[in-house]
């Protein structure tokens, strides 16, 4: 797969340049991240694999703006076309942020649902906290997005409890897209669900993602994930991103040793 | 003042700690519906007996007001007895059950039905001052929220409310926004007294003694009830009427009379004598 690069679509909507991180309680010489630099295009989807502990999720929550890393900078362009440095912005405006502009799909739908309220709230509240006050409109809204990612709008008033891994995983999509976001995270999202449930929510995460011409940093373990959503693929190693590239060309032909572990240690599919 | 009172200042609290709670009124009253910090004193009440109303009655009440305390819209049960009794010893000041009569009342739970003046001041028991306590019990991310009008939560509740019932359904503690800016707990009166708030003659002051948190809106201010545009809050009626002076415009209580019958009476009980009275003179 390759980027739809357009002419207007050549800058960059987000620039990570030199990102260190180091949890306070972590050794002195122990960086979660180390030296991360990465860019991402409208409508690209990147990929970042590694195995566990490799600084992956650390990275995604810097981006985020949810840590804020040692070092280095995260710079984003606004729908306004204004770049901004993340973590300078006032908290005020980078919350304002990330429920516009972003989107975060945290691997535990519990952490990024509201439980203890219905579907349809769940879908409506960015659109509350953006002003809209009408129940009937919030309601239908709600119903849309949940046929749109492919659940049944019949069970808008359900809870999220009373929903599967693979459909609590799809309603917070559906949350998260309802505000038209320019970049999604996510972390994981695939990850403890049933094989067959795994293939359905990456091909609707595939779909959703190219319709409505979203960029996505996507955390995963798998491969598989990597190949079936990534226009590039970044690998990480103790924090330092070791490798990156057309998806494909890392996956056929990895030039990093530890890339070619990675690859030679999964069964091709 | 009698002997048992002697020693104790005018009002029980000493001048410095009563300068401190006006201070906090004051910046109160400048931010209509902002909690504001204040450093509550141990009261001779247990919390959850109405200390934070105490503390501000304490702090405003002045030798020529006339005291109503009502609970539950009552003179007559045993919190506002002690209550009143108490600044009775402690100030001397005169004591009504009488709302006009009032300059100063103090209430749980309830506005008196008849419309309060400029001339008046009404402080509110408040138990619990966060109207964000539910949905996000961290008080240190409550108040951010407050600050950055984050309030789109706030109506993720009233939502649910009408998934679930088909109505807002918030009976009590309706959340209100004051002066388009603070959402504001208007403490545990019945929604019914929501309407009463707004646009309101008298001061309105609010005190929480445990969560030592106070808050005031001005006189004139607007007070609007949360709502959807296509479920705007109204006030449900009770369908009863008072069994005392026939009322059905008033909140009323249902009692429960020896026997075990039932009864709706006006919870305003000062307002319900002056009805009686007005029908038989
Ligand atoms: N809150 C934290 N406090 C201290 N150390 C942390 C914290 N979170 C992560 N770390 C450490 O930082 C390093 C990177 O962790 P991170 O969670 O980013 O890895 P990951 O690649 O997402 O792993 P996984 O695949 O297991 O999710 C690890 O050594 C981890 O132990
Ligand atoms: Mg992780």
């Amino acid at each position: 797969m390759t980027a739809p690069l357009e002419a207007d679509e050549a800058e960059p909507l987000l620039r990570v340049h030199d990102l260190s991180h180091r949890f306070p309680s972590a050794a002195e010489e122990h960086w979660a991240v180390r030296g991360a630099s990465l860019v991402l295009h409208p409508g690209e989807v990147v990929a970042i694999v590694g195995e566990s502990g490799s600084g992956k999720s650390t990275l995604l929550n810097c981006v985020a703006g949810r840590i804020a890393p040692s070092a280095g900078q995260v710079q984003y362009r606004r729908a306004d076309g204004r770049w901004v440095d993340v973590h300078a912005l006032p908290e005020r405006e980078r919350r304002e942020l990330s429920r516009t502009e972003w989107g975060f799909v945290e691997q535990h739908a519990a952490e990024g649902l509201r439980m203890n309220v219905s579907a349809g709230a769940n879908v409506g509240e960015r659109l509350m906290a953006l002003g809209r006050r009408h129940y009937g409109e919030l309601r239908a809204t709600a119903c849309e997005w949940m046929e749109r990612v492919e659940l049944d709008p019949m069970r808008v008033d359900d809870s999220p409890r009373a929903f599967s891994g693979g459909m609590r995983q799809r309603l917070q999509i559906a949350r998260n897209l309802v505000t038209r976001p320019r970049l999604v995270l996510m972390d994981e999202p695939t990850t403890g669900l049933d094989v067959s449930v795994q293939a359905k929510l990456l091909d609707l995460i595939r779909l959703l993602v190219a319709r409505l011409h979203l960029s996505a940093l996507v955390v995963t373990h798998d491969l598989g994930v990597a190949r079936l959503l990534a226009h590039r693929t970044l690998v990480m190693r103790q924090g330092r991103i070791v490798e990156q590239g057309l998806t494909d060309r890392v996956l056929e032909d990895p030039q990093h040793p530890y890339t070619q572990l990675l690859v030679s240690s999964v069964v091709a599919p | 003042m009698n002997a048992a009172t002697a020693g104790y200042n005018f009002a029980y609290l000493d001048e410095r700690t009563k300068r401190m709670i006006r201070r906090a009124l004051l910046k109160a009253v400048a931010v209509p519906g902002c909690q504001v910090p204040f450093g509550s004193r141990e009261m001779p009440l247990a919390y959850g007996w109405g200390t934070g109303g105490i503390q501000v009655t304490a702090a405003v009440i002045g030798a020529g007001d006339v005291l109503k305390v009502i609970d539950q819209g009552s003179d007559d049960t045993t919190n506002a007895v002690n209550i009143r009794r108490f600044f009775a010893r402690v100030t001397g000041v005169r004591t009504t059950e009488r709302t006009r009569e009032a300059t100063l009342i103090q209430t749980r739970h309830r506005i008196p039905e008849v419309p309060l003046t400029e001339q008046q001041v009404i402080v509110y028991q408040v138990p619990q001052p966060e109207p964000l306590y539910k949905l996000e019990p961290r008080r240190s991310a409550a108040t951010r929220l407050h600050a950055w009008r984050e309030y789109g939560v706030m109506n993720v509740k009233l939502y649910e409310d009408i998934a679930r019932w088909g109505r807002i359904d918030s009976a009590y503690d309706h959340p209100v926004l004051v002066n388009g800016r603070y959402v504001m707990a208007p403490s545990p009166i019945p929604s019914f007294d929501n309407p009463k708030m707004h646009r309101m003659p008298a001061l309105q002051l609010f005190g929480a003694g445990r969560e030592k948190r106070l808050y005031a809106v001005p006189p004139y201010t607007d007070v609007k009830s949360l709502d959807f545009e296509d479920h705007p809050f109204k006030v449900e009626p009770q369908g009863h009427a008072c069994a005392l002076c026939g009322s059905t415009d008033t909140w009323l209580d249902e009692v429960l009379q020896d026997g075990g019958a039932r009864m709706w009476t006006c919870s305003d009980t000062d307002f319900c004598r002056e009805r009686r009275e007005e029908k038989q003179p």
